[in-house]
């Protein structure tokens, strides 16, 4: 890690990454290949190339248009990316970082609400059962984004097809997953 | 025999049909499935966008509560949490201090020594070798194999088929009956974990997926995840809004079309929870 101290962007964001997550965001060269592979690149207010480029530069408005970016929200982690990258860059991993960073200083995009919205809704649904409740995702999301009327004609297809339940599945040590999520938390407030 | 199970959330609830074609397969060849007890959910996307140490701490207690049933093997059909459990064993092998936080979170025993399957490698392993004989009406189908992103990427910690054209699902297949395609859109992304938060983003690239599929003259897509098989089925008309027709390709897992191929009756398989009519 030594050999990289001298390179642009290691005390800034660029070097926070470095330390939390091992991606050397000096090591990018440019080539474009994973904005070029990205499915998303397209909804992206900076694509994945133009993030890392923004990184390098240690410019503390640039990385803070990062972390206010809507990109690193619609990344999907498909990890086309990091597949593709001719230095093995693992940007997924860095967005992951970002994302975290982002929520935590409270710079998340609006435009990114009902992403957030139903990651948040899906948390707490198995924060309270252990498994995923997906009528009382559905309903939390739809509380939480007020987008009632999306997907209304769904659920009674879905359930005609037995693929909802109407009953969540509760595990019994309920309280141990809390715990999990009590001391994930402490260090986080999402 | 007897190997581990990890169902997942989808497959207890949307997915449920992928559930019933693999216990359904499995239990053709006589093999038991044992689910893991009290299991929760793997965090999917969710997790590692939010909440890194939760990420980890979630799979982590499932592969400790599979070490202390006594399992040694774990199928994991769902590619979403295949990819969770195995990325989490990668990080706490390769970071003891990261692998001390997380097992004081969880107040449980982990070493690490559960082996992860997803279902391709659990077929390819344990079904495959005695399929030849017990096909009776082969799966007679131009297919597409679509792999989606998290069975095979990242390489460097799956360690399973190749990033680009893989080729597994196909090989099973043809060994079916099927004649699987060459196409394009095998590792592209469908969307996934924004089907409900950004449906258009999911008709758009389903959409290309699907697009593709159908101009190489595929009869059905087969899938091994259940993400994909809802992004490619429950989202078909953002799908065919995006393409602006209606294609009635049917999405099937490949449990599903192997379960065909050996005779399995189409609603012991869940053939009939689709959205898109199955109609090979």
């Amino acid at each position: 890690m030594s050999s990289d101290s001298h390179h642009s962007g290691i005390s800034g964001l660029g070097g926070e990454v470095l330390g939390h997550t091992d991606v050397k965001v000096s090591h990018c060269y440019q080539c474009g290949k994973c904005s070029a592979g990205c499915p998303l690149s397209e909804e992206m207010d900076y694509p994945p190339s133009v993030i890392m480029r923004m990184l390098q530069t240690g410019n503390p408005d640039l990385e803070d248009k990062v972390l206010r970016s809507l990109s690193i929200w619609v990344c999907l982690t498909c990890e086309m990316c990091f597949s593709r990258c001719p230095m093995s860059i693992d940007i997924p991993k860095m967005m992951d970082f970002l994302r975290e960073k982002s929520l935590n200083e409270k710079k998340s995009d609006p435009k990114a609400k009902e992403i957030i919205a139903f990651h948040k809704s899906f948390l707490d649904s198995i924060k309270y059962t252990g498994r995923l409740y997906e009528i009382g995702l559905f309903v939390d999301y739809k509380a939480r984004t007020l987008k009632i009327l999306d997907d209304l004609a769904l659920a009674p297809k879905m359930m005609k097809r037995g693929k909802l339940n109407i009953i969540p599945e509760l595990i019994k040590d309920r309280s141990g997953v809390a715990s999990i999520f009590r001391k994930a938390n402490k260090k986080n407030k999402n | 025999m007897t190997l581990g199970f990890y169902p997942g959330c989808s497959l207890k609830g949307s997915s449920r049909e992928y559930a019933e074609s693999v216990l359904a397969v499995a239990e053709a060849f006589d093999i038991h499935l044992e689910e893991i007890k009290d299991w929760n959910c793997c965090g999917a996307t969710a997790a590692h966008n939010m909440n890194k140490e939760l990420s980890l701490a979630l799979p982590a207690r499932i592969l400790s509560l599979a070490e202390k049933q006594g399992l040694t093997e774990l199928v994991v059909p769902c590619a979403a949490c295949y990819s969770r459990l195995t990325v989490t064993k990668h990080e706490l092998s390769e970071n003891p201090a990261l692998k001390a936080v997380v097992t004081e979170a969880n107040d449980l025993a982990y070493t690490g020594s559960v082996n992860v399957l997803n279902i391709v490698q659990m077929l390819d392993k344990y079904i495959i070798p005695n399929l030849e004989g017990k096909v009776v009406k082969p799966f007679d189908h131009k297919v597409a194999c679509y792999y989606g992103c998290l069975l095979v990427r990242p390489h460097e910690i799956l360690k399973f088929d190749r990033e680009e054209d893989p080729q597994s699902m196909d090989a099973l297949m043809l060994k079916a009956g099927a004649t699987p395609i060459d196409w394009a859109f095998k590792t592209e992304c469908c969307g996934a974990g924004l089907s409900v938060s950004r449906t258009s983003s999911v008709g758009r690239l389903s959409g290309k997926i699907m697009g593709d599929a159908k101009d190489r003259g595929a009869e059905a897509i087969i899938v091994a995840c259940p993400m994909c098989h809802s992004n490619l089925d429950m989202r078909r008309d953002a799908i065919n809004s995006y393409l602006g027709e209606k294609v009635d390709i049917p999405v099937l897992y490949i449990t599903q079309a192997i379960g065909l191929a050996i005779g399995l009756d189409r609603k012991t398989l869940g053939l009939q929870r689709h959205f898109v009519k199955v109609s090979v």
